[in-house]
């Protein structure tokens, strides 16, 4: 593993998340399954990195982990100084809340809720004051820009419409990583790059590091900074994506095998 | 989480699924409505018993006698009996006496001796009652057709409504006649020369009248205290039947006791009344201390507050059992909305909640329905209490009998039920939340 950043950098290029040595097994009556296995990984902030590979192949495990929402079987995972493998359920909590957004493939946006309602979602549990609310959602709505579509319901929207109130929902809280799993899979081609497309703004507008489990190569490829590919749990590759439009991250770190 | 937004995504989720949630709450409602109509029932039960019993005045009453030698046995010859220091007559003085007792109300006499009346030109046979102004409040008079004596001297009388039948089917009409009573008055010898107290304890007993006027009709046979001899069927106001010295059954022994001289007649028995039934007990030992027998009703009060309580005790637990399906239908409720919500408590999971926020939420949605069916319970309690009341109040006017209050909702029952009801609500809640809170959110956001 190595991290190439000049010394003026350093506190800019402390990795978002750094991975050591990470498995994930469950335990299925007899038999062990390894989702991750043995997998380390730094992300650098700022960095759109892409996770690729087949069904099963663990990224959408490694995701989980990353986020806060899963526990590692072994090995470490540090994001802001902290190790996520030792916090309490009630820290990990906090992580998911605080430090981290998280958008899914089939959207998650609660149906019985309009869409100011599912955005001011993670405030209300953040204890966010109420005067301060409204005008975070706007902003976040604003972002995405669905501003004029506050009181709908998610069913009242597009898949494309719902995914960007996802990433609403993901952004208001202010968090330093995006975790999107899969956000393209349930969309037509033109809207899925619509996506990624604000996705990659958000990355350069605001400096956020993303994270990102595709199975659509060709999508990574365009926007994603880097690439890594996992097979059977483990991580095959990783590369750097020179190809990536526009933006460009801040600190391009390679972590091999 | 704060509490109002834990609220307020707790009301919408029991909105969302509205009519399981408020079936539920109603099942609720219903357990709680029983509990309160059981107890209601017997608090009004209890009032109404005690009450009719407080004013009746056998409970803070002392029935007094003198120390008679006549019962029991083994006591000693007659002669050695007699010679007791402490038998006093139960005379005026005695009276005075224990008139000036702390706590004592008043103490009156037992008169009653029987008569005739005369009305319209017709003789009727009768017992006259004299009845002290305390009755009033007893509750014996309630509902009674004209009116309770205007003063405690006046010349009226209420006739019992047997005996104002016999005088008149229509009882109506009685109201502002006139009667005589013809009666037999005591009237004591005048000594002769020379003579001793000993020889002077003889009366006479002349035939007089008395004019008076029926002022009301009254259904129930009042009682005059306690260890009375029937009641009256006609009543006058106690002052006025003293002042007529009219002959009574127990005179004659009287005359033949020692100790009793004409001037001052000695009384059968005397009712005191003390300030409550609390003090019975304390007033009860110095007129005994004075030299007198007494004895009082407390003690079957002591038992009517004992069946009371357990009669209570029994109404709610019956009144508990409908709570407790109901509390079955809230565990029952609150799983499946976790099976049902199983994806939206991985997306909150997700979004930063923690595992005591997934578990308040549904420890709120219990609470909420158990407030709510609190409320709506204590006013269908209430409202089946007052039906109750109606119906039981409908059977008793056709009986020709006074309406009562039977059912009473105190507003301890009605702070206690709610709040029953939202701990129940909570306690049923404990399970279902405690097994939300566990989900595991990535497999919760997989689940379809």
């Amino acid at each position: 593993m190595s991290v190439s950043a000049s010394p003026t950098d350093q506190a800019a290029v402390q990795p978002a998340i750094q991975i050591d040595n990470v498995s994930r097994h469950y335990v299925m009556g007899e038999s062990c399954i390894r989702a991750v296995d043995d997998v380390s990984l730094t992300v650098p902030t700022g960095e759109f990195l892409a996770l690729l590979g087949s069904s099963g192949s663990g990224k959408s495990t490694l995701l989980n982990l990353m986020a806060g929402l899963d526990r590692p079987t072994s090995g470490a995972i540090h994001s802001g100084g902290r190790n996520l493998a030792e916090l309490s359920a009630l820290e990990l909590a906090r992580y998911r809340r605080n430090t981290v957004g998280m958008v899914f493939q089939s959207f998650n946006l609660l149906p019985r809720m309009t869409l100011e309602e599912n955005v001011e979602l993670p405030l209300r549990l953040a204890e966010v004051e109420r005067s301060e609310r409204a005008a975070r959602v706007r902003e976040a709505l604003e972002h995405v820009r669905l501003a004029k579509r506050t009181g709908h319901r998610p069913s009242e929207l597009s898949g494309g419409e719902q995914q960007r109130t996802a990433i609403a929902r993901a952004l208001v809280n202010r968090p330093k990583i995006l975790f999107a799993d899969e956000p393209t899979g349930n969309l037509d081609s033109a809207t899925g790059e619509a996506i990624l497309t604000l996705l990659s703004e958000i990355q350069s507008t605001m400096g956020m590091t993303i994270v990102m489990v595709t199975h659509e190569r060709h999508l990574a490829e365009k926007f994603a900074n880097r690439l890594a590919t996992m097979g059977d749990g483990k991580l095959l590759s990783t590369s750097t994506n020179s190809s990536a439009s526009d933006v460009s991250p801040r600190a391009t770190a390679v972590t091999g095998q | 989480m704060k509490l109002r937004d834990m609220t307020e995504l707790a009301v919408r989720n029991l909105r969302e699924a509205i009519l399981r949630n408020s079936l539920t709450t109603l099942g609720v409602a219903v357990g709680v409505a029983s509990l309160v109509a059981m107890l209601s029932l017997g608090v009004g039960l209890q009032q109404l018993a005690s009450s009719r019993l407080n004013k009746s005045g056998l409970f803070d009453s002392i029935f007094v006698t003198a120390k008679t030698n006549l019962r029991g046995p083994g006591a000693g010859p007659p002669a050695t009996r007699a010679a007791s220091p402490k038998a006093r007559p139960l005379d005026e003085d005695a009276r005075a006496e224990i008139t000036k007792l702390p706590d004592v109300i008043e103490v009156y006499p037992q008169i009653r001796f029987f008569t005739e009346v005369h009305f319209d030109g017709k003789p009727f046979a009768t017992v006259v009652a004299g009845m002290p102004e305390s009755s009033k409040q007893s509750g014996s008079f309630d509902g009674m057709q004209g009116s309770f004596f205007s003063s405690a001297n006046a010349d009226e009388a209420i006739l019992q409504i047997e005996f104002a039948k016999e005088l008149n089917a229509q009882t109506k009409d009685l109201i502002g006649k006139d009667l005589v009573l013809r009666y037999a008055e005591r009237q004591s010898l005048a000594s002769e020369s020379g003579g001793t107290a000993q020889n002077s304890g003889g009366f006479s007993v002349v035939p007089k009248e008395k004019h008076l006027r029926i002022i009301g009709v009254v259904e129930t046979e009042p009682a005059s205290g306690f260890g009375g001899f029937g009641s009256g069927r006609l009543l006058i106001p106690l002052p006025v039947a003293e002042t007529l010295r009219a002959a009574q059954v127990n005179d004659l022994r009287d005359v033949l006791r020692s100790g009793s001289s004409p001037d001052k007649p000695a009384y059968a028995s005397l009712s005191v009344r003390v300030k409550s039934p609390s003090l019975v007990d304390a007033t009860e030992k110095k007129i005994k201390d004075l030299g007198f027998s007494a004895f009082s009703l407390l003690d079957a009060s002591k038992s009517l507050r004992i069946f009371f309580s357990v009669f209570d005790l029994l109404l709610g637990i019956f009144g508990s059992l409908a709570l407790a399906v109901a509390t079955l239908g809230i565990v029952n409720t609150l799983v499946m909305a976790i099976l049902e919500r199983r994806r939206e408590i991985g997306v909150l999971k997700a979004l930063g909640a923690a595992d005591g926020d997934v578990k308040q939420l549904f420890f709120v949605e219990a609470g909420v329905m158990g407030l709510a069916g609190g409320v709506l319970g204590v006013l269908l309690g209430w409202l089946i209490g007052q039906a109750l009341t109606f119906a039981t109040n409908v059977y008793l006017k056709r009986q020709d009998l006074p309406g009562v209050q039977i059912s009473s909702v105190p507003l301890w029952l009605i702070a206690g039920a709610i709040g029953f009801a939202v701990l129940v609500s909570l306690i049923a809640g404990l399970y279902p939340a405690s097994r939300a809170a566990k989900l595991n959110p990535v497999d919760a956001l997989r689940y379809e």
